[in-house]
């Protein structure tokens, strides 16, 4: 894995609303990764504002232990980049 | 989204605003005055205006040929944007270029059915292409398409810059909306040699091979014909020559940043691409662009 | 963190149950059977790897569109599919893979795309029938996948299917210019059909009959209509459609069942279909050697960017501080 970091991406739409998680872009740094998503998710349209912050930077809340969706391991918001291997011999793609 | 109502989307009313570019062929031009101001010849402005034209038409081309080739998928859509801002500002000056009455024998070769801006894109003959090599020459590698793209992006902002104030509206108009594109395509372009030039040793020495690759270009850019020299002189046009330090300024600040020498900027050179002189690389690029649209001279597209 | 330990397998699994029979959004932080992982990994990168091979067949006619406005809306709409190759890479991401591995995979031959991507454009009306037939049998089996039962997959899915609509849109709207043209166009544009029309088809998958984990994808939420059921609404409206544009559909069968109110259509060539997925149809080297040549040509410069942010990494971060909201 010889790749650029992964960026959450959060857009204020419009003024009058909070940044909303949109996605993620790869990039080499915080800088690139701010054109590439305001390209990507805001067609370069001025007027908003865009935020990215790494991936790995954020600190999710702990999983609650009376909900039992919540996986029992775990703070990050992803499971990236720990590789979750997939068998690649299924049928049907 | 309800599944529903997305297929209501998909066969309901249409809403062409979200879909760019509309149904149907738009006169980009369509409810402007394109009338010439007085002072200013028709003739000059119309082939200034492919000057321009032309330089955003076949840089958009090697631009687009790196579609599908780029070394990332967020370059795909950045190289992708720069390609579509310098189509439309190709086409906004040819469709000037044919206001102002400038058409020749593209007009006579195309069929009734083409528009003026597609008959002197596609029906010219690479000898009536008014471009210069920095815009034109091949692509070669990354470290090259980014080095070109700041060169042509620097050039061609400093101008728009001050086309703004061109005494022709139309002319005006096209540079202010261009200013920030170009502003755009600049710094992407900028970011990178900054990454390229002071990242590995490979990407420092690919880069340098660039700037020394692109350099040679800029040796008639800043060469004026007389056709811009005339409309400089009334106010309608830029005389290259007066962008000359700001671009080379520009470049030099943007190499050192990236911890490159400068390369010797060319001196002078007479005008060559401008006056309809190119390499063989122009009729090349031009068989690519133009090869179905002649096959076809009496179709609607 | 401690985890808590005395939560059991079964209890996590019933919660996951309990979400969906709510319809309520798996979301990637949820606990999960790693068999809906997996197959929601698979089908969500083979569904990104079919766009980023998909801007090739049109691609190869950017260069030579025959107006300049065809060559604006091209580029746009070929730029739309590496923005959704990236949504849905994005998507997949949430579940633990990483976006370069898939596309190793993809260029190894590991992963799919949609074997449609390997039939070549031989024509300009190619670029308006894989608008119309393509993206309209794309948006087919997309516009369920916009209630998948995985919050990042059905977001991703909500932006796609809003542009997808304005590809088929565009495409059909090239094919209804064209056939106001000259009888060579009309001829070009029924010749694409012809070409392009079973494969579309083919698009939805094997037949129920065959498709052994479409039952587990539906009782997942991953999918919500069965291939034959989406193929069969494709083919309803499409073939108004192809009557209104004036083009013969190449299917001798394809008739109105007055008592169903749907259209019969002829058999399928399913062996073509395995033929071409498995590697054998007209362009799937070209495609793959073309995506593998990107990757490899870019590797120097993913490296050099990678390089600087190493070196600079602390003084971006300083730049960053305090420009925030």
């Amino acid at each position: 894995m010889n790749g650029w970091p992964l960026y959450e991406v959060f857009v204020r739409g419009k003024r009058g609303l909070n940044h909303v998680h949109v996605g993620s872009v790869h990039a080499p740094d915080a800088e690139m990764a701010v054109h590439a998503a305001r390209d990507l998710y805001t067609r370069r349209n001025e007027g908003v504002s865009v935020w990215v912050v790494r991936s790995a930077d954020i600190t999710a809340s702990s999983p609650d232990e009376k909900d039992p969706l919540f996986a029992p391991a775990g703070d990050k918001v992803y499971r990236h980049p720990t590789f979750y291997p997939i068998p690649d011999d299924v049928p049907h793609l | 989204m309800h599944e529903e109502t997305v297929y209501d989307a998909l066969t309901g009313a249409p809403d062409d605003a979200r879909w760019a570019f509309g149904t149907g062929f738009d006169d980009p031009l369509a409810g402007v005055d394109t009338t010439v101001p007085e002072g200013v010849a028709p003739a000059d402005l119309g082939a200034y205006c492919l000057m321009l034209g032309d330089d955003a038409l076949v840089l958009a081309q090697r631009l687009t040929e790196w579609i599908t080739r780029a070394p990332e998928l967020e370059e795909e859509v950045a190289v992708a944007n720069i390609a579509l801002d310098l189509l439309g500002q190709a086409r906004l000056l040819l469709a000037r270029t044919a206001a102002a009455g400038v058409l020749g024998p593209c007009r006579e070769r195309a069929g009734a059915s083409v528009p003026d801006e597609d008959a002197l894109a596609y029906f010219r003959d690479p000898g009536e292409f008014r471009c210069t090599a920095l815009a034109a020459a091949p692509n070669g590698d990354f470290a090259h398409l980014v080095v070109r793209l700041l060169a042509a992006a620097t050039l061609r902002l400093a101008a728009f810059d001050r086309l703004r104030s061109s005494r022709d509206p139309v002319l005006a108009a096209v540079a202010a909306k261009g200013v920030a594109e170009l502003s755009y395509a600049r710094e992407h372009a900028a970011r990178w040699v900054v990454r390229l030039g002071d990242g590995t040793a490979e990407s420092h020495r690919r880069i340098r091979a660039a700037v020394e690759a692109v350099a040679p270009l800029l040796a008639d850019v800043f060469t004026p014909t007389d056709v811009e020299l005339r409309l400089a002189a009334g106010g309608a046009a830029v005389d290259p020559a007066a962008l000359r330090a700001e671009v080379l300024g520009v470049l030099d600040a943007v190499l050192a940043h990236a911890t490159l020498e400068p390369p010797s900027w060319p001196a002078g050179a007479p005008p060559r691409g401008r006056l309809g002189d190119h390499g063989p690389e122009v009729a090349e690029l031009l068989a690519g662009l133009q090869g179905l649209a002649r096959a076809h001279p009496e179709a609607t597209w | 963190m401690s985890a808590p330990v005395d939560v059991a397998a079964d209890e996590l699994e019933r919660g996951f149950e309990a979400t969906l029979a709510a319809q309520r959004r798996i979301e990637p932080r949820d606990w999960m059977p790693e068999g809906y992982r997996a197959t929601l990994v698979r089908q969500i990168a083979q569904h990104a790897h079919s766009e980023i091979i998909g801007m090739q067949p049109e691609g190869d006619w950017l260069l030579a569109a025959p107006s300049l406005r065809r060559k604006a809306v091209l580029l746009a709409k070929v730029q739309d599919e590496a923005g959704h190759g990236m949504y849905l890479y994005a998507a997949a991401e949430t579940l633990g893979v990483d976006r370069d591995d898939l596309t190793d995979r993809l260029v190894e031959g590991r992963q799919k795309y949609s074997s449609i991507f390997n039939y070549p454009t031989l024509t300009y009306a190619d670029v308006g029938v894989i608008g119309w037939l393509v993206d309209g049998a794309a948006i087919c089996n997309q516009v369920p996948l916009c209630r998948s039962s995985y919050g990042p997959y059905a977001r991703a899915m909500v932006r796609i299917c809003k542009e997808e609509s304005f590809h088929q849109r565009q495409g059909y709207e090239l094919l209804l210019t064209m056939m106001r043209g000259t009888d060579e166009q009309r001829a070009m544009v029924q010749d694409a059909v012809d070409r392009w029309w079973w494969p579309s088809l083919m698009m939805f998958g094997p037949p129920d009959t065959d498709s052994p984990n479409t039952a587990r994808s539906m009782a997942w939420g991953i999918k919500r209509h069965t291939n034959d059921e989406l193929r069969q609404r494709f083919v309803d409206m499409t073939v108004p459609q192809a009557e209104f544009l004036g083009v013969t559909l190449p299917d001798p069968e394809l008739s109105l069942d007055p008592a169903t109110g749907h259209h019969r259509f002829g058999a399928i060539d399913w062996d073509e279909f395995r033929r071409v997925l498995a590697g054998g149809g007209p362009c799937n080297a070209e495609r793959i050697t073309r995506r593998r040549a990107a990757r490899d040509d870019g590797a120097w410069v993913r490296e050099a960017a990678a390089a600087h942010a190493a070196k600079h990494g602390a003084a971006h971060a300083a730049k960053q501080t305090g420009r925030t909201a």
